[in-house]
């Protein structure tokens, strides 16, 4: 058994001042090879290290190569032409890009107030108790896979949408200049706006547990010299607590809009994957992500498949970027927090 | 006396903003809390009528004839575990180097803040990698290319945990047994790695958690497969492309098997990520 073979080497070692003289150039070999090793191992997790950074370094040089005929065929205009034919091979990321940026927005409008208060309620008012259930359940809404929050919109969530929330709000703004284009009808069901309220949902746990942690790790010296000159509990959370906190909260709301803007299979399910884009949030469109699910593996011909990762570069950039953003926030409040 | 009305007035007016904010407060966690009743009691309404044994002893069928779904459950098996395989010792190993090795290093904050990236970066772009790198140069889909994209997934949550894990050992066990003589390597592997050892394999076991529902990765590696096969060489059937594909079917029955593959996955997920929580929980004897 080699477990049993290592333990003697060490032995040696241990017992190296007990042993003989005679002994000791086997000593001395031993002792070499477990320098070596030590080398050896050093060498192969620094290598194990490398290759994560090579990862990402991959992901780039091969999204870079794989939309390099895409960005030669159409330039810089890629960016902002709405047009999306596969027939006459002319090809633009504006309805995608506008679509990701749009369904990304309106659901962290709603996911960040309601997962602050979640995390307000959590560290503030929740019976201790309760706390632990409710943080698990919480979590375990994040661990959901998102296909099955995909199956779920496009079954159920979608026809209750289109028979209520839907309707309401194009009879409630039909009358009202600007609002009425923003909700003009029919309801299909599928959609901007249903697209948002899901990743609203999927995103709601990722802000409140980050929220929660830098909440909690608020000096409770501070909370209580508030309590003590009167704030009632809002006031404290409001005026002491968010203020303290203000940089991790908005880390994890950037790590949660990293999410919301690379969610794929939940969107696909319910975006209607319309390459247009209108001013209606009720009516179908795509997001990046939904356009390359939907149709990458039916692309033919070079220039739309370049296309589609020429797509996926710019949602990797716009990741990127924001995610970045994120963890460097999220690091300075580690670091103020020690 | 007007002062004092005037306070009361103020004091009332705050009162009543802190009872309105606690009000939304608890509204917004039983909003939140809603969804996953909603969604897992759905799950399971539909689910569960359509699980039976031939779900797990049949392949995916034709539109309109009965089946199960063998074939994608064996295939998601496979590449889980190919995955894990490939991405847990680059994972782990990266991790030790981070937290052992080179706590203090440049080397380890720029592969900390690269894999905090990776960890959250869209899933569909790992995808659209591997065709890159892999499935285009073979020339055609395969579950090896399913595979490495999983792996790709699996390795930033396993660095993290590992390093984190790691760093969580006492530096006298450390420096114990370096007063021993034992080699740097020795350390490393006999007493940090087992001091970590239930950190480290949540931090696997949420890896796993995370790949059995990815969906976007798979779709154009492993692609998908109506038939039994388990060459790595050729597409591979997987649950969440099964789903992906029987769920935007216009087939009932095929939509019945998607909700209920729907069921299966989640079951694994949330079974796998609260095992995970027990083992890591703080233990109460100290």
């Amino acid at each position: 058994m080699p477990s049993t073979r290592r333990q003697l080497v060490t032995d040696i070692v241990l017992q190296g001042t007990a042993t003989e003289v005679a002994e000791a150039p086997s000593r001395a070999k031993v002792l070499r090879r477990l320098r070596l090793g030590d080398a050896l191992f050093r060498i192969i997790t620094r290598t194990a290290a490398i290759i994560v950074l090579m990862l990402l370094g991959g992901v780039i040089v091969a999204l870079v190569s794989g939309s390099l005929p895409a960005f030669r065929a159409y330039g810089l205009d890629f960016l902002t032409a709405e047009v999306w034919n596969p027939v006459t091979e002319k090809f633009g990321a504006l309805a995608p890009v506008y679509g990701t940026l749009v369904t990304s927005l309106i659901a962290m409008l709603i996911a960040v107030p309601v997962g602050l208060m979640v995390a307000f309620f959590l560290t503030e008012l929740c019976p201790m108790w309760l706390r632990r259930p409710i943080g698990i359940a919480i979590e375990l809404l994040a661990g959901i896979p998102s296909i099955i929050y995909g199956i779920w919109g496009l079954f159920v969530f979608a026809p209750f949408l289109q028979q209520t929330l839907q309707p309401l709000l194009i009879g409630l703004f039909g009358n009202i200049p600007i609002l009425s284009s923003i909700f003009a009808g029919p309801p299909y069901g599928i959609g901007i706006l249903t697209a948002s309220l899901i990743l609203a949902i999927m995103v709601l746990p990722f802000i409140t547990s980050i929220s929660r942690d830098v909440f909690d790790a608020v000096p409770p010296v501070l909370k209580e010299a508030a309590y003590g000159v009167g704030c009632t509990t809002w006031e404290v959370f409001r005026s002491v607590v968010l203020p303290y906190t203000r940089v991790g909260v908005i880390g994890g709301v950037m790590l949660g809009l990293g999410r919301a803007l690379g969610e794929t299979m939940a969107v696909t399910f319910v975006i209607g994957n319309a390459h247009k884009i209108s001013a209606s949030i009720l009516h179908p469109g795509t997001t990046i992500s939904a356009s390359i699910a939907n149709e990458f593996t039916e692309a033919v011909g070079d220039l739309y498949t370049s296309s589609l990762i020429a797509l996926g570069l710019i949602l990797f950039f716009i990741t990127f970027v924001v995610l970045a953003i994120a963890r460097y926030m999220l690091m300075r409040i580690e670091r103020r927090i020690g | 006396m007007a002062i004092a009305a005037r306070t009361n007035k103020l004091y009332a007016g705050r009162r009543r903003r802190n009872n309105l904010m606690m009000g939304l407060a608890c509204a917004a966690t039983l909003f939140g809390l809603g969804w996953l009743v909603l969604i897992l009691g759905v799950l399971v309404w539909e689910g569960f009528s359509g699980l039976s044994l031939q779900v797990f002893t049949e392949m995916t069928p034709p539109p309109g004839a009965a089946g199960g779904l063998l074939n994608p459950i064996i295939g998601s098996l496979m590449l889980t575990a190919l995955a894990v395989a490939i991405g847990t010792p680059i994972g782990v190993l990266a991790g030790t180097y981070m937290a052992e090795y080179g706590r203090h290093d440049r080397l380890t904050s720029v592969v900390r803040f690269i894999n905090d990236i990776l960890l959250s970066a869209p899933s569909i772009v790992v995808g659209l990698f591997v065709y890159e790198v892999m499935v285009a140069p073979m020339g055609h889909f395969s579950g090896w290319a399913g595979a490495v994209a999983l792996a790709v997934i699996v390795i930033p949550v396993v660095v993290r945990t590992t390093e984190d894990m790691l760093l969580l050992v006492p530096n006298a066990l450390r420096e114990a047994a370096a007063a021993l003589g034992l080699p740097r390597a020795y350390i490393v592997r006999r007493i940090a790695y087992r001091a970590a050892r239930a950190g480290i394999v949540t931090g696997i076991l949420l890896a796993i958690a995370r790949i059995s529902g990815e969906t976007a990765p798979l779709l154009f590696t492993a692609l998908n497969n109506q038939f039994w096969s388990t060459n790595l060489n050729a597409p591979m059937a997987s649950l969440p492309a099964v789903i992906f594909q029987f769920a935007l079917s216009p087939y009932a029955d095929w939509q019945k098997l998607a909700w209920t593959g729907a069921l299966i996955i989640t079951v694994t997920v949330l079974a796998l990520s609260i095992i995970a929580r027990a083992l890591t929980a703080p233990r109460k004897t100290t």
